[in-house]
């Protein structure tokens, strides 16, 4: 028990200031990493993944060195890594834990996939309720279509 | 005041089914007393970005029978839309020059997308494929002055299904009336799934067919619609469909005298003519009831009564 603690102390602690983003589900980090746009950040960034976890088998986890997240930038990534979960370090020490949550609408995130929608005819925001969180069904606001996890194309 | 009045009418679900009852009810009184001067002074604008001669009278018919001024344009080759303009600033425009805004819009979502950004209150006349909730006022009314009543109603939808958005507005819009739905199309025009969720989550019963002649001795309504060619990927498969789903006069021997035979119209070769001298046959006038429920859609929404 007290060596588990220790190695966790050890992963999480390694940044001074920043966010940890850990228990991604191995397979999606890469898409995590995009959808965060972290691909062009300055700041320090470490990630690992196929890391062994109780809990979801393989996981990925990611570091971000002086990032906070808002949490509209946050909830996108609970669409594909619903188990995630949120540490915030100042000066090595942890003071905020949250777990992401799949918002009720998601605003201005994903495109429509009916091309005959007016979102993808005019200037506008997209506008989708969440209408089944464990299967991922949303619906469009402005068409009325349910689109379904596999049709999704982010913003 | 009227609870609808600066409301918009998007989808049917924007009104709850004590709000659309009061449509119907005063649309009954429009049809014993059509011309009334409630609207004068007002001005209707109907903006058509795709052709509809059909709905667009109706409404210009409804409106001008209220003494209202009617304004806009059809097809958007002779307005500005065809230069590029945006829907928001087209909508922006024309609510400064009218108190109420109706449209009709191949895109869909346009309808709602209108009412979001629009001052005076969006009538939705047809958004592409998705909804057309004034048709559906008028087939509730229709029903109900046919039947004497809404509820427990034996009804039979007849042809494509699937993509038939009359179809599934009155479907939704049955199930707060304890409707049985008895469902008659080929296998690929089916309900969609989440419309047959909606009967079973209001414990109501469908059943699906693929004969006409099944549910002609039972039905109170047949509402038929087109099978359009274009539905089908596979021509041979539409050669097999198109004639089976044909109502024919010598159908109707053993029908209910209660029977009444709907259509949001227009028809092709669905119900062949030899059904309009039937007393059963309703598509026409069901057109006919349309203005009345325009002309209460209008005067609630405008506050007039
Ligand atoms: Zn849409």
């Amino acid at each position: 028990m007290e060596n588990k603690g220790r190695r966790k102390e050890l992963q999480v602690s390694a940044i001074e200031n920043g966010t940890v983003i850990d228990h991604i589900p191995a397979m999606n980090l890469f898409q995590v990493l995009r959808l965060l746009n972290l691909e062009g950040f300055e700041n320090q960034i470490t990630f690992g993944t196929n890391l062994d976890s109780q809990k979801y088998g393989k996981k990925g986890i990611i570091k971000v060195s002086d990032k906070f997240f808002k949490a509209e930038e946050i909830n996108k990534i609970a669409l594909f890594a619903p188990t995630a979960t949120l540490i915030e370090i100042r000066d090595y020490q942890v003071v905020e834990k949250k777990k992401v949550e799949i918002p009720d609408e998601l605003v201005n995130m994903v495109k429509c996939f009916n091309p005959l929608c007016i979102t993808n005819h005019e200037q506008m925001i997209t506008r989708f309720s969440v209408i089944d969180k464990k299967e991922l069904k949303v619906q469009c606001r402005y068409c009325e279509k349910i689109m379904e996890k596999d049709d999704m194309v982010f913003l | 005041m009227n609870p609808l009045t600066n409301r918009s009418l998007v989808s049917i679900c924007d009104f709850n089914t004590e709000e659309q009852l009061s449509i119907l009810d005063m649309a009954e009184d429009f049809e014993k007393n059509p011309n009334q001067d409630l609207l004068k002074g007002y001005v209707v604008a109907t903006l058509f970005f795709e052709p509809s001669t059909r709905t667009r009278l109706s409404f210009d018919s409804a409106a001008s029978r209220l003494g209202a001024r009617v304004i806009g344009f059809s097809e958007s080759s002779s307005s500005s839309v065809s230069k590029g303009e945006t829907l928001k600033d087209t909508i922006l425009t024309v609510s400064n020059y009218s108190d109420i805004i109706v449209m009709r819009h191949p895109k869909e979502g346009s309808a709602r997308y209108a009412s979001e950004v629009s001052p005076v209150p969006i009538v939705n006349a047809g958004d592409g494929a998705n909804q057309h909730p004034t048709q559906c006022l008028l087939d509730l009314y229709s029903i109900r002055k046919t039947q004497g009543r809404l509820e427990g109603i034996n009804i039979a939808f007849v042809g494509d299904l699937k993509y038939g958005r009359t179809v599934h507005s009155l479907v939704i819009a049955l199930c707060n009336h304890g409707a049985t739905f008895h469902l008659v199309s080929p296998p690929a025009l089916q309900l969609p799934e989440f419309i047959k969720w909606h009967i079973r989550s209001n414990n109501l019963t469908y059943r699906e067919y693929e004969e006409l002649d099944q549910v002609l001795s039972f039905a109170d309504i047949i509402y038929m619609t087109r099978v359009q060619r274009e539905r089908f990927a596979d021509p041979i498969e539409y050669e097999k469909v198109k004639n089976a789903y044909v109502l024919r006069s010598e159908m109707l021997g053993d029908t209910k005298n209660n029977l009444r035979i709907m259509h949001p119209l227009p028809r092709v070769n669905e119900i062949s003519q030899d059904v309009d001298e039937s007393e059963k046959a309703y598509y026409f006038h069901q057109a006919l009831n349309g203005v009345y429920i325009r002309q209460a859609i209008l005067t609630s929404i405008l506050g007039a009564k």
